[in-house]
């Protein structure tokens, strides 16, 4: 008896022991002066200027970004563009990664030179997630539209999009509204990006639906009902869509954000996109810092560099609409030509709030197995 | 030494193993039991009562029907390709072929399967292509594929081999001179089948099954490369509880999903061993 107990001892400590040192890592590197002012400013001007900032960015020489996939708002030339005008190197880590991994990466890495030092968040996880974000108001602040921003500048819209069809000429026949891809033409080639329940470009896609079909941002029941009906006529692709899907012709409609639809037509022309009519539903997506950036200074650059016109016009080259599009246009600093590019969007847009987010998000959850289960 | 260390010499091997035990399952294990049982970092039954949902019920019965399924093709074809080797020549090119081949085979698994058959059998895969240009059929319909029906296809693909691999000893188990008793009884092939192999061979073949159950029930990485609408099985639905960016906060529901889980393969394994032992009173 008494021997079993002592190996169990031993096994136990040892077990211990190694996790222990598992746990420890490398003690994080002591913050040098202009970082540690980095980490606590809510402007440029807390670090003495854009000029100071860029330094204490430059000293850091490095920024870690996550869940940022190339092909998503032009986010493969804005993190080039950032790269080279700067000299700082970016980490690109999971690009395909979703919002909640953004957040769990934020917390299991964090202490670590590897944890995330900036975050672009769907709604819900930014908005449930704010007391991870540090405050911090970019030189052009003011003229991006209040109620795109938290006034203290702990979150602030980056940029957004509406729901869009996009399919292949080359495949099908044109789609002028939802109603069409229930269709005998559209057999087994029409996919959503993503599993509603899951990811935010999806679930946009069934509030889209729902709008079309005499529902609304407080009512998804009839966009449950539209993609059952799509599921129950063998139209319904249960694929994720991704570029090669797309250009493979493995996916010949997809239900996405206008802007991922537009990024595709550059690489395939029979590629058209449509925002279907009385039926625009818009989504901005929430930028943030992480409030313990490993790299504070360089992630407060980025930001300027999100809301500078540069920065704002590369999402435009992406088919984002940028937060800040209204004030530049007035400022006619806006890529005119790139924003007339943009697909039409007719009727009163819908953008849903929180609380109509998580209404239907309940309703998803327990009902969207009817379609896809 | 005193006789009481002297003993325990030949333990201190086994402590490597111990501790990779502890870090690697008993702890998560605990970890699993004991998250399932918090709500908002108190003790609550909340997550044990969701359980009982619509959803995961539906979800816990499919898993269970596909690792049911998988394993009942997949132990029948398997015992079929392995009984076939047996009877050739234990040393000859099949049986070394095939069970080499079985032995990569029942590994081969994950992103690596699920774009195999995806090229094959998927929307332009290639005998997808081949049945559309040649006869005029269309294979792929509306993705079944990427559904329960497409991941019961997939997983046969590793059970049929894992079912060679476990079963073949229990075959090799069966001793010549038991037929030439029976024979020269004066039974004939029916006979010797029906009251000596099979009933030797079934606690084997049993247990063999339910080692292909078990296998199939906690596979995720295949179901999780193919699969992305829907959580049809449960570890898809582990999945959506813990990264969902529309349903937030469901992370201890993800426990008790993965308590249900351990409780089922639990029961399972639980059969296996009893199966086991009965079998290796008469195969050793």
């Amino acid at each position: 008896m008494k021997r079993s107990i002592k190996s169990a001892t031993l096994i136990i400590s040892i077990a211990a022991m190694s996790l222990g040192a598992a746990a420890c890592g490398g003690p994080p590197d002591k913050d040098s002066d202009s970082t540690s002012k980095a980490a606590s400013a809510t402007s440029a001007k807390d670090v003495g200027g854009m000029d100071a900032l860029v330094k204490a960015a430059q000293k850091e020489g490095q920024l870690n970004v996550i869940a940022l996939p190339p092909t998503w708002a032009n986010y493969g030339k804005i993190i080039d563009a950032f790269e080279s005008k700067y000299d700082i190197k970016i980490n690109s880590a999971q690009p395909d990664a979703a919002s909640q991994d953004e957040i769990n990466a934020a917390n299991t890495l964090k202490g670590t030179k590897r944890a995330p030092d900036v975050f672009d968040l769907g709604q819900s996880v930014a908005l449930a997630n704010t007391a991870m974000f540090a405050p911090y108001k970019v030189a052009t602040f003011d003229s991006i539209p209040e109620d795109f921003k938290d006034p203290d500048g702990t979150w602030v819209n980056d940029y957004g999009g509406f729901m869009s069809i996009g399919f292949d000429t080359d495949k099908v026949p044109e789609v002028t509204s939802l109603d069409d891809l229930l269709g005998a033409k559209y057999k087994g080639k029409v996919a959503l990006n993503g599993d509603p329940t899951q990811a935010g470009a999806a679930f946009s896609g069934v509030v889209m639906a729902a709008v079309a079909n005499g529902g609304s941002a407080d009512d998804v029941a009839p966009g449950v009902d539209f993609f059952e009906k799509l599921k129950k006529a063998g139209n319904f692709l249960p694929v994720d869509p991704t570029p090669a899907t797309i250009e493979s012709g493995q996916t010949p409609v997809v239900i996405d954000w206008d802007y991922t639809n537009a990024a595709e037509t550059a690489k395939l022309p029979s590629w058209k996109v449509v925002v279907p009519e009385g039926a625009a539903v818009g989504g901005y997506y929430y930028q943030a810092i992480n409030k313990d950036a490993p790299h504070p200074a360089a992630a407060r650059l980025w930001q300027e560099f999100l809301y500078s016109d540069e920065g704002q016009n590369l999402y435009l080259g992406g088919g984002a609409r940028p937060v800040r599009a209204d004030a530049m246009k007035a400022d006619g600093t806006l890529d005119e030509a790139l924003y007339d590019k943009l697909p039409a969007v007719q009727g009163d847009p819908v953008l849903p709030t929180e609380e109509q987010t998580k209404t239907a998000a309940a309703y998803l959850s327990k009902n969207w197995s009817k379609v896809a289960g | 030494m005193s006789r009481r260390v002297r003993r325990l010499v030949p333990l201190l091997g086994l402590v490597p193993f111990f501790g990779y035990l502890t870090i690697f399952l008993l702890i998560p294990t605990v970890a699993v039991v004991v998250g399932a049982f918090v709500e908002n970092d108190r003790a609550s039954l909340s997550n044990i009562k969701a359980l009982g949902d619509d959803v995961v019920l539906r979800t816990l019965w499919h898993s269970v029907v596909l690792s049911a399924e998988s394993a009942v093709i997949g132990a029948v074809l398997g015992a079929l390709l392995a009984y076939a080797v047996v009877t050739g020549n234990p040393d000859g090119l099949l049986r070394r072929s095939v069970t080499s081949a079985c032995g990569v085979l029942a590994q081969f698994g994950g992103v690596t399967l699920a774009f195999a058959f995806i090229a094959t059998l998927g929307f332009s895969g290639v005998v997808t292509e081949a049945g559309r240009d040649l006869f005029g059929i269309d294979l792929f319909g509306s993705g079944w594929l990427f559904g329960l029906k497409g991941l019961t296809l997939v997983y046969t693909y590793f059970q049929i081999p894992l079912m060679v691999i476990v079963f073949l000893p229990s075959l090799d188990g069966m001793r010549v001179q038991w037929r030439e008793a029976a024979e020269s009884l004066g039974a004939s092939t029916w006979q010797f089948w029906r009251y000596i192999a099979g009933p030797l061979l079934l606690p084997a073949f049993l247990g063999s099954m339910l080692l292909l159950f078990a296998n199939a029930f906690a596979a995720y990485a295949t179901a999780a490369a193919l699969v992305s609408q829907g959580s049809p099985i449960l570890p898809l639905l582990i999945r959506n509880a813990l990264t969902s960016e529309i349903v937030l906060g469901q992370s201890h529901l993800a426990f008790a999903l993965a308590l249900d889980m351990i409780v089922v393969v639990v029961i399972v394994m639980t059969l296996y061993a009893l199966l086991l032992r009965r079998t290796s009173r008469w195969l050793t």
